[in-house]
């Protein structure tokens, strides 16, 4: 049987499964870690950090840390909701964020999360780069420019023997995602459409496909992000953290 | 190419863990790795294209393209461009008549900047196809193009002598020097292999462990976690095979303690693994070894050789029942980040060095996901000789809280750069007077390479132990004609971006940004605010996963703190915000070819 366990998320008592990460842990006691590398199902990399919490005074992340007996961990405090702003701020000058003209507004993570930071304008300057659409694939157009090499790609999608379909490419701030020409020639349009869902951002979209659904009917367009796990109904926490 | 590359694979029995092994043969033989090898590679090992070339684009020393016949990694770092790199580099350019970063016409010489190589004590130096060049200048650059043109060997391009110690002998021939200064209980040439075996194997592993653990030793990469604790933790693992991997992979700048170690003491080095191996219950361990220091790859492999011959590791070692134990060397190929235990795991299963996230801990989960214990080559040297000497009398040198000795790199203005073991407690003024630096000449010390701290004289009388200035050993000194700003700090913040795996966004984005704000302010545009700005966003690395991201400011912001007005000196004193953009340079190449001035 699983064992459950009890812990802290600022201060608010909650419960889990002994083994599960912090942010799924949270998710179930209706508190939301933001994260951008995340994603339900697929193995964690913790290369955002944005969901840095503190556990014991030091900073862990969410999504690779998973929670134990008697963790006192703190998430919705004014000095890491900061230091997560500031971080989310470095993806929109790292890349080519033009919001207005992609495909993946309303439903991109990174600018809901703007928008629930309430990012005005970056305050670092803009890198302005050189950034390439790589058109090859027959199903899916990838955008370097506002990819955020989160790794989601990667790690979601393998063909049938588990070969990985997109990997990095370089290091350093040179890094960018490169889709396999032989085995992305293969790709399925269900797999291409999982591709295009796990990418948080607008860096890979199906091709010749576009605004199904209308500008200002989409998922974040509405309620901010993260508001469907605030709003669960918990049947075993006291509180909820931001109440 | 296409049955080479095959019977490379075949050699590896088509391991993935093995694509780091496989990809260096290739690099090796043929100067590049080809789409074509790619392709074989990806169909053999099972896996696709991209994941090949993941792991080769990673590497610094893996290239896709040809790198000449002939490749040069001339070294980059600071010391080096003190000690007259740019000169060196000028005639290199001349000569081939190339610009670095290039290959030439007829694919016979390539000339490539490279990260510190481990000669700082006897720089510029130079990697040309695997053999170490030192003590470059423009003369001596000359001769090498020279030679290369007239089609001798690289052995053969050598100058009369050799290198001091091991580096004279057959299987290095090198022109590498040891440059050891002082000797302690490390360093102590008179040690003979195979006693401390004969002694560890009347006990248990567990009495080792505490023969360990009450000598405090505590590890010597730089992090400094209790070496007992370690071994316990691994040993006491829940099942699995068990991995004792050695971290020789320094690749911080100023460091080259280990090569010495390597060269000169290798088989302290392995007894102190088949210690570490017993104390654990592993049976293999692996040597994981910079690929800048693959020179020394066919000396150290016939050491390993006569070792087993000797029964020292093999089968039943030394005639204890059921203690196996062998070493294998595994190459990395450039990538600094790999010195850092997680991701030099990674690389050891042929992957990309990316740390990995924490917990679980290697000693839980590390090499093949097996309860793993990485230690660096000095802390196995040392406990080499705890177990000689029992933790008690290791216990006598160094402080309580920093007990025996450490081996120092040292660097830089001093007249006497080399290796020293000293015990913990020195003060950096006793180093100085040490190495035959003259304090009140000295303008900063770099403690700890890149991700230590950059010191100033107020500093000097501080101690080196993990109470107090912690470090690896690297020690650069820096007189009063240098220019910190421009000639370190920024060398060093450019190394960490150029290292970053790339996949932690904080490590990956930030410190370019620190690096043009440095440099506005180089270019005499910074503002106060853009001082506080670093210093307020340096604090920003502290989130990233492992230890280069989260020290990679730390050569701006500790030289903030101590140098704070090297940096005020630099700012325009009657501005408050300047964009650094200056609109005049901007249109100045235009307005010279159109003969227009510009109405700004």
């Amino acid at each position: 049987m699983n064992q459950i366990i009890k812990f802290t998320i600022d201060d608010v008592e909650c419960v889990a499964t002994k083994g599960q990460y912090i942010i799924d842990a949270a998710r179930e006691n209706g508190i939301f870690i933001a994260s951008l590398c995340n994603y339900p199902g697929v193995k964690p990399k913790g290369s955002c950090r944005v969901c840095s919490v503190k556990v014991n005074g030091r900073l862990m992340t969410a999504c690779t840390t998973p929670v134990s007996q008697g963790m006192a961990i703190e998430n919705h405090t004014d000095e890491l909701n900061e230091l997560r702003k500031k971080i989310i701020e470095l993806f929109f000058v790292e890349g080519n964020h033009f919001c207005p003209s992609c495909e993946k507004g309303g439903t991109c993570e990174l600018q809901a999360l703007a928008y629930r930071f309430k990012i005005m304008s970056p305050r670092y300057p803009y890198f302005f780069p050189q950034r390439e659409v790589d058109a090859t694939n027959p199903k899916l157009i990838k955008d370097q420019n506002r990819c955020i090499l989160c790794k989601r790609c990667i790690r979601a999608i393998h063909d049938e023997k588990g070969r990985t379909i997109f990997a990095y490419k370089r290091r350093s701030n040179r890094v960018e995602i490169s889709i396999d020409p032989k085995l992305g020639r293969e790709l399925t349009d269900e797999v291409a459409l999982k591709a295009m869902d796990v990418c948080p951002v607008g860096a890979l979209l199906i091709r010749e496909k576009g605004f199904d659904t209308p500008i200002g009917e989409r998922k974040y367009d509405k309620n901010p992000i993260g508001s469907d796990i605030e709003h669960l109904q918990i049947p075993y926490s006291k509180t909820k953290s931001n109440e | 190419m296409k049955s080479f590359t095959q019977k490379v694979i075949d050699k590896y029995n088509r391991d993935k863990t093995r694509l780091m092994d496989i990809l260096i043969s290739i690099q090796s033989e043929f100067g590049y790795i080809s789409q074509e090898s790619v392709s074989q590679i990806a169909h053999e090992l099972h896996m696709s294209e991209v994941d090949v070339e993941q792991t080769i684009s990673f590497y610094h020393f893996f290239s896709m393209k040809p790198t000449g016949k002939f490749s040069i990694y001339l070294n980059n770092s600071v010391v080096a461009n003190m000690m007259g790199r740019k000169e060196v580099a000028e005639t290199f350019e001349e000569e081939v008549g190339i610009k670095f970063g290039n290959i030439t016409a007829d694919g016979l010489i390539g000339l490539y900047d490279t990260a510190c190589i481990g000669m700082n004590d006897q720089e510029p130096a130079a990697i040309i196809n695997n053999h170490i060049f030192t003590k470059l200048t423009p003369f001596r650059a000359k001769e090498i193009i020279r030679d290369i043109k007239e089609g001798k060997k690289v052995q053969d391009m050598f100058t009369a002598s050799f290198g001091d110690g091991a580096n004279r002998d057959d299987l290095v021939k090198s022109v590498v020097s040891n440059n050891i200064r002082k000797i302690g209980p490390i360093l102590d040439p008179q040690y003979k292999i195979g006693d401390a075996i004969k002694k560890i194997i009347k006990l248990t592993p567990e009495e080792v462990i505490t023969e360990i653990k009450s000598s405090n030793i505590r590890g010597r990469g730089g992090a400094g976690f209790p070496t007992g604790l370690k071994w316990e933790f691994c040993r006491n693992a829940s099942d699995g095979i068990k991995y004792l991997l050695c971290n020789a992979d320094e690749g911080e700048p100023g460091t080259f303690k280990d090569r010495v170690i390597l060269t000169e003491l290798p088989r302290l080095l392995f007894e102190g693994m088949v210690i570490a191996g017993y104390a654990i219950g592993a049976v293999e361990g692996i040597l994981y070894i910079r690929h800048e220091y693959k020179y020394l790859e066919e000396y150290l492999e016939n050491i390993l050789k006569v070792a087993r011959e000797k029964n020292y590791l093999g089968i039943d070692i030394m005639g204890k029942k059921g203690f196996n134990f062998d070493i294998r060397i595994q190459f990395g190929a450039g990538a600094y980040v790999c010195g850092e235990e997680s991701a030099l795991i990674e690389s050891a299963e042929g992957k990309r060095g990316e740390p990995r996230d924490r917990p679980p801990f290697p000693v839980e989960k590390g090499y093949l996901d097996q309860p793993t214990v990485v230690n660096n080559v000095e802390t196995l040297c040392a406990a080499v000789k705890v177990m000689l000497h029992g933790g008690e009398w290791y216990r006598s040198f160094g402080t309580p809280e920093s007990t025996g000795t450490k081996l120092l790199s040292v660097s830089g203005d001093c007249r006497f750069p080399g290796v020293y073991e000293v015990e913990w407690g020195f003060s950096v003024n006793s180093i100085l007077d040490m190495v035959g630096a003259v304090p009140r000449n000295v303008q900063a010390v770099q403690v700890g390479g890149p991700s230590g701290s950059l010191i100033g004289s107020n500093d000097f009388d501080r101690i080196l132990g993990y109470e107090d200035l912690a470090t690896g050993g690297s020690l650069i000194i820096f007189d009063k004609t240098r220019d910190l700003l421009s000639d370190v700090v920024l060398n060093f913040t450019e190394f960490f971006i150029d290292e970053s795996c790339g996949s932690c966004s904080t490590c990956r984005i930030l410190p370019s940004i620190l690096k043009n704000k440095l440099e506005k302010i180089l270019d005499a545009r910074g503002v106060k605010n853009d001082i506080a700005e670093m210093e307020e966003w340096g604090k920003i690395l502290k989130a990233s996963r492992c230890g280069l991201g989260q020290t990679a400011a730390n050569p701006i912001l500790t030289s903030i703190k101590n140098f704070r007005h090297l940096y005020e000196d630099k700012i325009q004193k009657t501005k408050d915000f300047d964009s650094g953009f200056d609109l005049w340079r901007a249109v100045k190449e235009g307005c010279e070819v159109t003969g227009r001035v510009p109405n700004i």
